[in-house]
């Protein structure tokens, strides 16, 4: 337990000490927000059927932004990069557990993603008095689904890929399009119906169909299909990252 | 003397290459117990198997007397490994990893003192990746010894590093040995070796092929005593003839070198410089060169340790 708690509050500082991880984190969802709350105000998106203005579509879906970027990048590099420069090798010939490593691991870029996603809600509440329907618990708990389950990727990939530029390649090449085509940048309704068709495939979208769904006050039990197929990552997740975990 | 590590028949193959190829030896309290040999010999495929990171093939490896594949979570209590080669992360700083690897151990000792000792102080707040290669060496050292351990292994500890720096970190491994612990390293500086260890195993394509005190070594391979001396113009027939009875004789140019066995009855250079004077020869910058296991390599495997 004192490992754990040493060794996340350590990896704490490792992330915020790594300028692009704490800024895609932290600071460009802001910007991002900052962007299309000019553009759009306090109007809702044309095109949606949101009753909502602009900033509260948009914020469960950078929310989801954040998550895809946290969960695929600094996971999958730091571990990869970890693995690679002999770091977990130093760290196998301690008694700490791989269990630990990987805990550690997980609540840095939870609590940073979750921070990330309060700077986001605050900024969205005091500049544009976004409108919220839903309950805060009902989306913290979406939240933490959707991050763990999100994560479990950046792990696999991290336990998978032969070497960190490998990995973070990868990494970039599922992020990208993902981000485009599952909603979290822009609204999903304003894309072609052919690529909407797409998007059922990508593991983001159904972060954003829930989050938004959420954040609108709809419940848990209209959102089914988004859960299941999120817990499944979740579950898929833990099992084939500590199938896979090697410490060199 | 208690047996702290015991080796029998241990290999450990690689494909076609046989890293490992039936070492047996064993390490008693208190040594500080050196392998020497050239890159690829086996000395980290060893040390690794004793470690627990590697599993051998085959034959038993007693440390601490357990096995370390099988209890290696109780062995990395009490024993302190740095390897070959490992890393801290970048930004991580002295102070923190010190810190964070002393929550690893149920009783660790006082990191602070460490840094003492290993002359870190300065560096307390300096981010790994800024470190000197001798500076990361003592900071693995120190994370080696923060589980206090009855044994600590040091592979590599001074490769890449200054005459300068090694000289401090062999002072330090002295010092470790003086707490009572025991050592286990690997070299490919026959002169660390020589300096360091109480017991070496020099080691060549997998196989020990010399094993003891360097001093024993040395002797056993009677080795050669060399005096070396300059002439003024080319040698007299008649010394040449008196010379090679004292032993083998090796003409470049001016300077004249005659190899003797060792365990005669006379010194060598009080043969040679009689026969000098008594011909009444000048010569001028005569000197004696011991062997060292330099030789005793060159004289087992017929190869240079470094070419
Ligand atoms: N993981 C591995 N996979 C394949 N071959 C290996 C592996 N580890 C070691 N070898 C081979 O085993 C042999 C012994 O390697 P080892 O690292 O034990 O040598 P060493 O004496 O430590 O050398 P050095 O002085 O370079 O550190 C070498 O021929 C090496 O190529
Ligand atoms: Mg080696």
């Amino acid at each position: 337990m004192k490992s754990l708690l040493k060794m996340t509050w350590m990896e704490t500082k490792l992330f915020l000490r790594e300028p692009v991880s704490a800024f895609f984190t932290l600071i460009f969802p802001l910007v991002m927000l900052f962007i299309f709350g000019s553009i759009y105000g306090t109007q809702s998106v044309p095109g949606t059927d949101s009753t909502q203005g602009a900033i509260g579509t948009l914020i469960p879906a950078f929310t989801a932004m954040i998550i895809g970027m946290t969960g695929l990048m600094p996971v999958t590099i730091t571990l990869a990069t970890y693995r690679e420069n002999g770091i977990l090798r130093r760290l196998r010939t301690t008694p700490v557990s791989p269990l630990v490593v990987l805990a550690a691991q997980v609540m840095v870029v939870f609590v940073m993603t979750g921070l990330g996603v309060l700077l986001l809600a605050i900024a969205g509440k005091v500049v544009y008095h976004v409108q919220f329907d839903g309950n805060v618990f009902s989306m913290a708990g979406g939240f933490t689904l959707c991050s763990l389950s999100f994560f479990g990727i950046g792990f696999i990939l991290a336990g998978v890929m032969p070497n960190a530029r490998t990995a973070q390649i990868v990494a970039m090449v599922l992020l990208y399009p993902m981000l485009i085509l599952s909603g979290a940048a822009w609204p999903r309704e304003l894309m072609p119906a052919a690529v909407q068709k797409i998007s059922a495939f990508l593991p983001l979208t159904y972060v954003v169909n829930l989050l938004r769904g959420l954040w609108v006050g709809e419940s848990w039990g209209t959102h089914l299909l988004d859960v299941g197929v999120l817990v499944g990552m979740l579950l898929l997740g833990i099992i084939i990252s500590v199938k896979t975990f090697r410490w060199e | 003397m208690n047996t702290i590590v015991q080796v029998e028949g241990l290999r450990k193959t690689y494909g076609a290459i046989a890293a490992v190829d039936d070492i047996s030896f064993e390490v008693q309290e208190g040594e500080i117990f050196g392998m020497v040999g050239p890159n690829g010999a086996g000395k980290t495929t060893t040390i690794e198997c004793l470690e627990g990171l590697r599993k051998p093939d085959s034959g038993t490896v007693r440390v601490l007397g357990v096995d370390p594949q099988r209890e290696g979570q109780t062995l990395c209590l009490r024993v302190g490994m740095q390897l070959q080669q490992s890393n801290l992360p970048e930004r991580m700083k002295v102070w923190e990893a010190l810190d964070l690897y002393t929550s690893f151990y149920p009783k660790a000792v006082d990191w602070k003192e460490l840094l003492v000792q290993l002359g870190l102080e300065e560096k307390r707040n300096a981010p790994f990746s800024k470190l000197s290669g001798g500076q990361k060496q003592r900071l693995f050292i120190a994370l080696a010894l923060l589980p206090d351990p009855q044994l600590i292994f040091l592979d590599e500890l001074t490769t890449g590093l200054d005459p300068q720096a090694r000289h401090a970190i062999w002072d330090l491994v002295r010092d470790v040995r003086a707490r009572g612990k025991t050592v286990i390293l690997s070299t490919h500086f026959m002169e660390e070796a020589e300096k360091l260890c109480d017991r070496v195993a020099i080691l060549d394509l997998g196989r020990i092929v010399a094993l003891d005190t360097p001093a024993a070594l040395i002797h056993s391979l009677e080795a050669e005593q060399r005096v070396i001396f300059s002439l003024d113009g080319s040698l007299p027939p008649a010394l040449e003839k008196a010379l090679s009875m004292a032993g083998r004789l090796e003409v470049q140019g001016e300077q004249v070198t005659i190899h003797g066995k060792n365990g005669r009855k006379v010194p060598l250079v009080s043969e040679v410089v009689s026969l000098l004077t008594e011909q009444g020869i000048n010569f001028r910058d005569l000197r004696t060169e011991q062997p060292t296991l330099e030789d005793v390599f060159l004289s087992l495997t017929g190869r240079k340790m470094r070419e």
